[in-house]
């Protein structure tokens, strides 16, 4: 579980993050959802590290992280795999190089054929057993993302970041990336944390759904309880999307709740 | 200015704390020695024939006075290439090829957030991809200075073989005229603190490189400004201090 209390962060007198207190539940995919500008990314850079909190402390099943000391940072920061919303994948590596790469770095005392199996058990968990050869350059976009997750993955991580894991994917390949993502946090077991604005991922994967407007946490609850929220903003996030006011349709019509709502259904309407 | 300056060290800091394990450094210091150092004897070559091949039949063309043996050729070729062509203007040109080069890959792997993702591993970003780079151009500058001395000399013998300005005898002659071995020394130590100024001040700008394709851009190019400024007051200051 990872814990969030009071988070202020401020860049030339502009204070993005208000003073956030939240949870990311084990276990679970949690999302951090928000229209662009609200403070998400920021929170998530703060959560593992790349970003100092002016105020605030974050504590990773028990242990703090912030403010504490290097060791006990790295030890933190071993557990934590992150995919980032441009992959960052290393340009110069194959995607075999890419994966096994925390392995050698951060699991010196593991053999090379043990990094083998562990790679391509995580290739293949991602569906890409036949791409280990190429480089970053030669695969699409939604290829980059799965091996993103795989090297995040590779060292057996307790935590999944996810900055914006649906970006620049067609709506298909996004859904496949998304039920990857939910998938693996179930398997695993670990703690994930989404930051997204895609209603679609609010639909397929929000176990945890924690919504930001203005550096402010405004609501949090799941996926069935968000069309229900009383909180304007949020309601002005969520039906702003026009395949959600089409779900939503579908809702009242059949009573089903949203998540019986499937896209095709929406699509048609 | 200071706060650049302060910054600059800060970053040298934050390099020697927390190193990666030696056998990684090893290994990336070697792969680094190969872009840095092999992928440039190339130009190197080039760059400091001609040069010797110039010097020699331009002070050919001011020696004019028949008291003064034409042995002073190969003397005055011998003691410009090792004092200061060859260890300057060595380091300038690679200021220009490895400085971009550093910038520009370090600057890269910034804006597309490749050292977001070391840092989040909790690898220290700066140990793993700038301590290999000064390393690497710390061990490689000396040799290409070396080879760069070596090619300028055999360039100004050829220059003179071939254009008549002197014999083969009379250069070989002044070559070996007052040698001082020191100056060798002299030269090494400057090109060891070009490598070191080059490389950690075209990381440092390529490192903290912020935006998009532009600014690497322009980060590439205040590296090579900023180094080959570096390279000249250092020149300077050693030939000061050391001479």
């Amino acid at each position: 579980m990872i814990e969030v209390h009071n988070v202020q962060k401020s860049f030339d007198g502009n204070q993005v993050l208000k003073g956030i207190t939240c949870t990311f539940e084990t276990g679970k995919c949690n999302l951090l959802l928000g229209g662009s500008g609200t403070g998400k990314s920021v929170l998530l850079q703060c959560i593992v590290g790349l970003m100092k909190p002016d105020l605030g402390s974050i504590t990773f099943d028990g242990t703090i992280f912030t403010n504490n000391k290097v060791q006990i940072r790295q030890e933190i920061r071993r557990k934590i795999g992150m995919l980032f919303q441009g992959s960052a994948l290393f340009d110069s590596m194959t995607v075999y190089e890419n994966v096994e790469f925390p392995l050698k770095m951060l699991t010196p005392e593991m053999t090379r054929e043990e990094r083998r199996d562990r790679v391509e058990f995580c290739l293949k968990r991602v569906g890409l057993e036949n791409a280990g050869v190429k480089m970053p350059s030669e695969i699409s976009g939604g290829m980059k993302k799965r091996v993103g997750i795989a090297r995040a993955i590779a060292p057996n991580c307790t935590y999944l970041f996810c900055d914006e894991p649906n970006s620049g994917l067609d709506p298909l390949t996004s859904i496949k990336i998304d039920e990857l993502i939910h998938e693996i946090t179930h398997e695993y077991g670990i703690t994930t944390v989404v930051v997204t604005h895609d209603m679609n991922s609010v639909v397929e994967i929000g176990d945890h759904i924690i919504f930001l407007y203005k550096g402010l946490k405004l609501w949090d609850g799941n996926k069935d309880e968000i069309l229900n929220a009383q909180v304007p903003e949020l309601k002005e996030f969520i039906f702003s999307s026009s395949l959600v006011r089409a779900a939503k349709k579908v809702d009242d019509e059949t009573q089903g709740g949203l998540a019986a709502a499937t896209t095709d259904e929406a699509i048609n309407i | 200015m200071v706060k650049a300056f302060g910054e600059f060290l800060l970053f040298i800091q934050s390099m020697l704390t927390r190193k990666e394990r030696l056998a990684v450094l090893w290994q990336r210091t070697l792969d680094e020695c190969i872009v840095i150092g092999i992928n440039s004897i190339f130009i190197v070559a080039i760059v400091s024939a001609f040069i010797g091949a110039v010097t020699c039949v331009q002070i050919a063309y001011n020696l004019t006075n028949p008291l003064i043996p034409k042995s002073t050729i190969g003397y005055m070729v011998r003691e410009m290439t090792i004092l200061e062509l060859a260890p300057t203007i060595t380091s300038i040109v690679l200021a220009g090829k490895v400085g971009s080069s550093i910038a520009g890959g370090l600057g890269t792997m910034r804006i597309t957030e490749q050292v977001s993702a070391l840092e989040v591993m909790g690898i220290n970003s700066a140990s793993y991809l700038v301590l290999p780079r000064i390393l690497a151009a710390m061990l490689m500058f000396p040799l290409l200075v070396i080879l760069a001395m070596a090619l300028s000399i055999i360039g100004g013998y050829l220059a003179g073989s071939l254009t008549g300005a002197l014999s083969a005898q009379e250069y070989i002659e002044g070559i070996r005229t007052d040698f001082i071995p020191y100056n060798i020394v002299f030269a090494l130590i400057k090109s060891v603190v070009f490598a070191f100024l080059v490389s950690a001040i075209s990381s440092f700008k390529g490192f903290f490189t912020q935006g998009g394709a532009l600014e690497v851009g322009n980060a590439s190019t205040t590296a090579v400004n900023n180094s080959i400024i570096a390279i000249l007051v250092a020149d300077f200051l050693l030939a000061a201090l050391l001479l």
